[in-house]
């Protein structure tokens, strides 16, 4: 986006100052100033909430009376032992895996169909990108129902003859189904349910990002690709798939970052689920918290979940702003 | 050429399925939303909606009407409020680069990224300190504050586009700091404006999870709302559908009047310079 030239002016806005002024420019001062609210309430709601949440989750803070003793790592050990964040965690390994995956795949297969040169543009665009605008919960209200065994999307698979319809949400199955720790290791497949209505709603963010980056290839390189037959296959490989590659890293951060935080979705759609077949960290922590009055526990799964995510997004925020400043 | 036309034909043919695909759900929303409650009945819910009826949508509307109402006053006030920060920050950050400003903005975007189930038990313990807890103001005032990153990268990013050259020939015409924000900045951000601006009311309107930790009945914004309904036992299945739908509209005609500039608060969000 930017032009050669627009940095280094932005920089110094003033051009090259051939007095030598010792004293800070008002400009700067005005900068600052104006700043210093802004960072006072990110200050106070993110850093300091993030370093007292930590904080709590070493306390024995357990019950609804607030008590801020000492109490090591034991909330840690009781929430890697809990089967509920057992559960967590391998569900979130495969929802975040499908998730991705199936968000990547659509959004670039959607991507590709609307880059050809189509009629009615427009019209598909908006159509595979509106559920970005609709709330999560509703999201969930609706596809609870969507894919409720006893009606729903199963009413269209009895009419086509289909006996054995799936169970979605509420199947209690686990495949392969081999014991690790104290839970049941393998995928659940009421997970299935909970992936479909994220992926309906994620893929057109990955299909927009593709979109924009399909675009940006050179008309040269895409024309190539635009042939028909055997051969627009290799060049998608070859060319295409290459060129997207800084797209890919920025839609699987933002992709990871949003399915690690899964939240509203589950509350609306599934809750938990039996045996926590579709329990994720994000709402464990919600009812551990405010439903248990476990603080101390809630605020582990917390932090745990904090972690996760600034593993890799702290990396990538550096590496996209470090690239900004060297353009 | 032959092969050609076929292959254009399959191409509308599978955007066509994608399509009505990605329109089921919305589908189902408004032709439950105008059954009478004499056609509802889950057997036979794809059925078209004969005779139609608007008594889902009217009961709806009775139930959900005073927490529409909240996320209006929680939508419009953020913005309002955030929109502004997000624009003085940009600008700062953008324009008037100092020692340690990249250092700050990066805290400042991180602020966006993390979860924040890792800020509500102080969060929620100091909203009840001041007498916050529960009020539309409070849930107001978080949604000022976690919406403050997402606004200063739009804004940044749109006023590192504007040329240097600008700024100087201004400030050679006498304009100090506010001056150049007043007369070269603001009039060129029209469009920064409303990009940030339909970012946040979207972001607001549909925010579940602040919304259910920091209000009860009466004060919950309308995806509370909706989610209670939907846990409620005695509830009839076109009123939740339509009270859906209605919760859903108001983001909904946003993205359809100004879609483009959705696009581009998605894509901002995406951190790219």
């Amino acid at each position: 986006m930017n032009q050669s030239g627009q940095t280094t002016a932005s920089e110094s806005p003033v051009g090259v100052n051939k007095i030598r002024r010792p004293r800070v420019r008002v400009e700067t001062l005005w900068a600052i100033f104006t700043l210093i609210p802004s960072i006072i309430l990110l200050g106070v709601f993110v850093y300091y909430f993030i370093f007292w949440t930590g904080y709590v989750s070493f306390t024995k803070w357990n019950s609804f009376i607030q008590d801020m003793h000492f109490n090591g790592f034991r909330n840690y050990v009781a929430i890697f032992q809990s089967f509920r964040f057992q559960s967590d965690l391998r569900n979130m390994v495969f929802f975040t895996v499908f998730f991705m995956l199936g968000c990547l795949i659509l959004g670039l297969f959607l991507a590709i169909l609307v880059d050809q040169k189509i009629k009615a543009e427009g019209f598909f665009r908006s159509v595979f990108l509106y559920p970005m605008a609709i709330s999560a919960a509703a999201t969930g209200v609706i596809w609870s129902w969507l894919l409720n065994p006893t009606t729903g999307l199963n009413l269209i698979l009895h009419a086509f003859g289909i006996k054995h319809v799936p169970q979605w949400y509420l199947s209690t199955r686990i495949l392969p189904n081999v014991h690790i720790a104290s839970i049941s290791g393998g995928f659940p497949l009421a997970m299935i349910a909970v992936l479909i209505a994220s992926i309906w709603q994620w893929s057109g963010f990955a299909m927009a990002l593709y979109l924009a980056g399909l675009r940006a290839i050179p008309e040269e390189l895409k024309e190539a690709a635009r042939i028909d037959g055997a051969k627009a296959m290799r060049l998608f490989f070859s060319i295409t798939l290459p060129q997207l590659r800084p797209i890919t890293t920025t839609a699987v951060v933002m992709l990871m970052a949003s399915s690690l935080k899964v939240f509203d979705l589950l509350y609306a759609m599934t809750g938990p689920g039996a045996n926590f077949v579709t329990d994720l960290p994000a709402l464990n922590m919600f009812d551990t918290t405010f439903q248990g009055n476990e603080f101390a526990q809630g605020a582990a799964i917390a932090t745990v979940l904090l972690i996760l995510v600034l593993i890799f997004i702290i990396p990538y925020l550096i590496g996209t702003l470090r690239k900004e400043v060297s353009k | 050429m032959r092969a050609r036309v076929f292959n254009r034909t399959i191409l509308y043919v599978v955007l066509v399925i994608f399509a009505a695909v990605f329109l089921i759900p919305v589908y189902l929303l408004i032709i439950t939303g105008l059954k009478s409650n004499s056609a509802v009945g889950l057997s036979h819910m794809w059925a078209w909606p004969n005779p139609l009826g608007f008594s889902g949508l009217s009961q709806a509307w009775q139930q959900v009407a005073p927490d529409m109402l909240n996320s209006v006053y929680l939508a419009v006030s953020a913005t309002v409020v955030v929109t502004i920060l997000g624009a003085i920050n940009g600008y700062a950050l953008a324009k008037w680069k100092f020692r340690g400003s990249n250092v700050i903005y990066f805290f400042i975007l991180l602020g966006m990224f993390i979860p924040y189930q890792s800020t509500l038990i102080p969060l929620i313990r100091i909203l009840d300190k001041v007498g916050l807890f529960d009020t539309i103001p409070g849930l107001a005032l978080v949604h000022i504050v976690y919406g403050i990153p997402m606004m200063t990268l739009i804004f940044r990013n749109f006023f590192a586009d504007i040329p240097g050259e600008l700024i100087e020939s201004a400030q050679i015409d006498g304009n100090g700091y506010w001056g150049v924000f007043r007369h070269i900045m603001l009039p060129l951000s029209i469009p920064g404006f409303v990009v940030a601006a339909i970012w946040e009311f979207t972001q607001v309107w549909n925010d579940f999870l602040f919304g259910v930790a920091v209000t009860d009945p009466p004060n919950q914004p309308v995806t509370v709302a909706i989610v209670n309904i939907a846990g409620s036992q005695h509830i009839q299945w076109n009123v939740l559908m339509s009270s859906t739908l209605l919760a859903s509209l108001p983001t909904l005609i946003v993205y359809l009047v100004l879609g483009r500039y959705f696009v581009r608060g998605l894509l901002a969000g995406s951190v790219k310079g």
